[in-house]
């Protein structure tokens, strides 16, 4: 396997402190890897300076054996990264096909982006069918599709999902792996954050674990999900109970943010 | 009904064109004038404001820009009354367009209610500076626009009226070429959330910027052809602070944000306003600040997206009830939204993609 992303050394923060405290991590081509961490550690803070939406004090991030650390978000969208943000982050007022073609703001070539609408409408065929409604009027779980279908206008080769799982039900949340899966099979890598560690790196084929603005652990998601100090790291308990609380997922929120 | 919609817009225009023959009356061709050129004002307005939610405040500065462009023009170069002026109109819109540029930049800087106070502060500074600067605008005493003697009182106001016309129909048309641009896409995202247009690649400041100079463009062109219309300028009343009242609560009267709405609005408004100052002389300027303001107040109360939206929604009603006495089940219609948020709907949007890496 080849690197696609590698993170060495950065250190990020928003006014002045920082939250990211030398952070280093890589993304293999292909792969999903998962970011797993209590409340604040700084999974989203790394996707933003992925992005471009916040720019790391110190530190370098490759992609592609380029250095990317301060592009611009446009700029880094035009090296092929684009990210979903975590919460939901359509343009309520929008309708949904606009919030699709706003996916390929980039592009210029109206035949392109005709054509790259096509594709996302066959994969999601919510984007046709409630193609002139408000997007803030759909679900929850129809706004991760729809989501998903702009972050695939642009073709790229890593997506960013911040907590995709956020506010699902368990079937809804089933389909949403399913095409971060499907997402996967058709040759992009993933790079996702999940609150929930049994689902996320269920999912997922390596795994980070981060606290406190700090990577802890690195690792297939298999040896992540069986290490026995991720129990401690993060549950505030055992792996055990996470492993036998089949169906219901671990109680992840109610993890104490001690690095508050 | 797809056929209609295709057809009345060239409706609309023909009956535009042939107004002024069937009212010739000039006292109510000049009421359309002033109408028309109010909803050029208020649709270039729309684009930036409407389209990015940043309300704009200082156009009035734009206006007063090309109002003096044309009379400083005409008296510099003493351009004889008559067409020549209205050739001049582009230029001074130009002209309002660039001084836009250096402005709108820094208003832009801040957020929302910031940039409107500052808009206001561009608009007051401007009006200062046409008291000030005596040698280009003779101060308080304004300038003459040169007098139009070769065209007869019946003939006069014809000129006025379809330059406005093609003012208007400009305007509408870049609003309409915006509205369904990338760029205006763009725009659209910006009103909606900043910083996450900025996320999917929208450059956000010079989008803003563009559309900013748009709306000084139209808006300067505006003000060139009503002061030469008027006959003079002077400070008091061509950088006229109320302008931009007036054109805000035309905008938003008939739909902010909308393509047909600020067009109904101005029509609506300054005619019936040129109408009541017509009418009820005394008084007058007090009568139509009392109306302005007891319509906001009915427009924000009864209907708070505009005429435009409001009327679209009723209809949309009346036809999810006409069609429901046909079809039994309606659902299919706007009044279903509430419905879309139940489960069903959800896994009608899912199952093709879970399918689809099955395969
Ligand atoms: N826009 C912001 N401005 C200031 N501080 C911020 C901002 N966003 C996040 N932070 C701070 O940065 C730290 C890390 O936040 P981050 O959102 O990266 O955590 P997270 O791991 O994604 O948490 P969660 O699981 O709750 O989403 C927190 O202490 C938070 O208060
Ligand atoms: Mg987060």
């Amino acid at each position: 396997m080849t690197t696609m992303l590698q993170i060495a050394g950065v250190v990020a923060g928003y006014d002045g402190s920082d939250v990211l405290k030398s952070v280093d991590m890589t993304v293999e081509t292909g792969s999903i890897t998962c970011i797993v961490g209590p409340n604040g550690a700084g999974k989203s803070t790394v996707l933003k300076t992925i992005s471009g939406l916040l720019r790391p004090r110190l530190g370098t991030i490759t992609f592609l054996d380029k250095p990317i650390q301060g592009f611009s978000p446009r700029a880094v969208l035009e090296t092929g990264i684009v990210q979903v943000a975590q919460n939901h982050s359509l343009f309520n007022e929008m309708t949904v096909q606009e919030n699709v073609r706003l996916g390929a703001y980039l592009l210029n070539d109206r035949a392109r982006i005709d054509r790259a609408l096509a594709e996302v409408e066959d994969l999601f065929p919510i984007v046709h069918e409630r193609a002139h409604e408000k997007a803030g009027n759909l679900s929850g779980g129809q706004q991760r599709l729809v989501e998903f279908a702009r972050c695939l206008m642009l073709n790229p080769k890593l997506i960013l999902l911040d907590e995709p799982s956020m506010g699902l039900d368990p079937r809804t949340l089933k389909a949403v792996f399913d095409t971060v899966k499907m997402m996967q099979a058709s040759g992009r890598t993933i790079l996702l954050v999940e609150q929930n560690v049994k689902t996320g790196l269920g999912a997922s084929t390596h795994g980070v674990v981060m606290e406190s603005g700090k990577v802890r652990l690195t690792g297939s998601s298999a040896e992540i999900l069986h290490h026995p100090e991720i129990g401690h790291l993060y549950l505030g308990g055992t792996l055990e109970d996470a492993n036998t609380a089949e169906g219901s997922p671990p109680a992840s929120t109610s993890a104490p943010a001690a690095q508050r | 009904m797809q056929h209609l919609r295709k057809v009345s817009p060239l409706v609309w225009l023909f009956a535009g064109i042939a107004f002024p023959f069937v009212i010739s009356d000039p006292t109510y061709t000049t009421i359309a004038i002033f109408a028309l050129l109010f909803a050029a004002a208020a649709s270039a307005w729309n684009i930036f404001s409407g389209y990015t939610g940043y309300i704009a405040l200082g156009h009035a500065a734009y206006f007063g820009i090309g109002g003096y462009a044309l009379a400083i023009i005409c008296q510099h170069w003493q351009i004889p009354g008559g067409y020549t002026p209205f050739y001049l109109v582009p230029l001074c819109g130009l002209l309002a367009a660039i001084a836009s540029v250096p402005l709108g930049a820094i208003a832009l800087r801040t957020r929302r209610h910031t940039f409107v106070v500052i808009t206001i502060a561009t608009f007051f500074i401007l009006q200062l500076l046409s008291y000030n600067l005596r040698s280009l605008t003779n101060g308080s005493s304004g300038i003459d626009f040169p007098l139009i003697l070769q065209w007869a009182p019946g003939f006069y106001n014809l000129p006025f009226y379809y330059v406005a016309l093609l003012l208007t129909v400009l305007a509408l048309g870049v609003s309409w070429f915006v509205r369904h641009s990338k760029f205006g896409l763009g725009l659209l995202a910006i009103r909606d959330d900043e910083d996450r247009a900025l996320g999917l690649g929208v450059r956000t400041g010079s989008s803003k910027l563009i559309a900013f100079v748009i709306s000084a463009f139209f808006v300067g062109m505006v003000g060139a052809v009503y002061s030469y219309f008027l006959g003079s300028v002077q400070p008091s009343f061509t950088f006229d602070a109320l302008f931009d009242v007036a054109i805000a609560l035309m905008v938003f009267m008939g739909g902010i944000g909308t393509l047909t709405g600020p067009i109904l609005g101005s029509l609506v408004l300054e005619s019936s306003q040129q109408y009541a100052a017509l009418n009820f002389t005394q008084g007058s300027g007090g009568l139509y600040l009392i109306m302005y303001g007891s319509l906001f107040l009915v427009v924000i109360l009864l209907l708070p997206q505009g005429i435009v939206p409001s009327a679209k929604a009723l209809w949309a009603r009346y036809q999810a009830t006409h069609t429901a006495s046909v079809l039994p089940d309606p659902s299919g219609s706007g009044g279903a939204n509430p419905v879309a948020r139940s489960a069903p709907g959800d896994g009608m949007g899912l199952a093709t993609p879970r399918e689809e890496a099955k395969a």
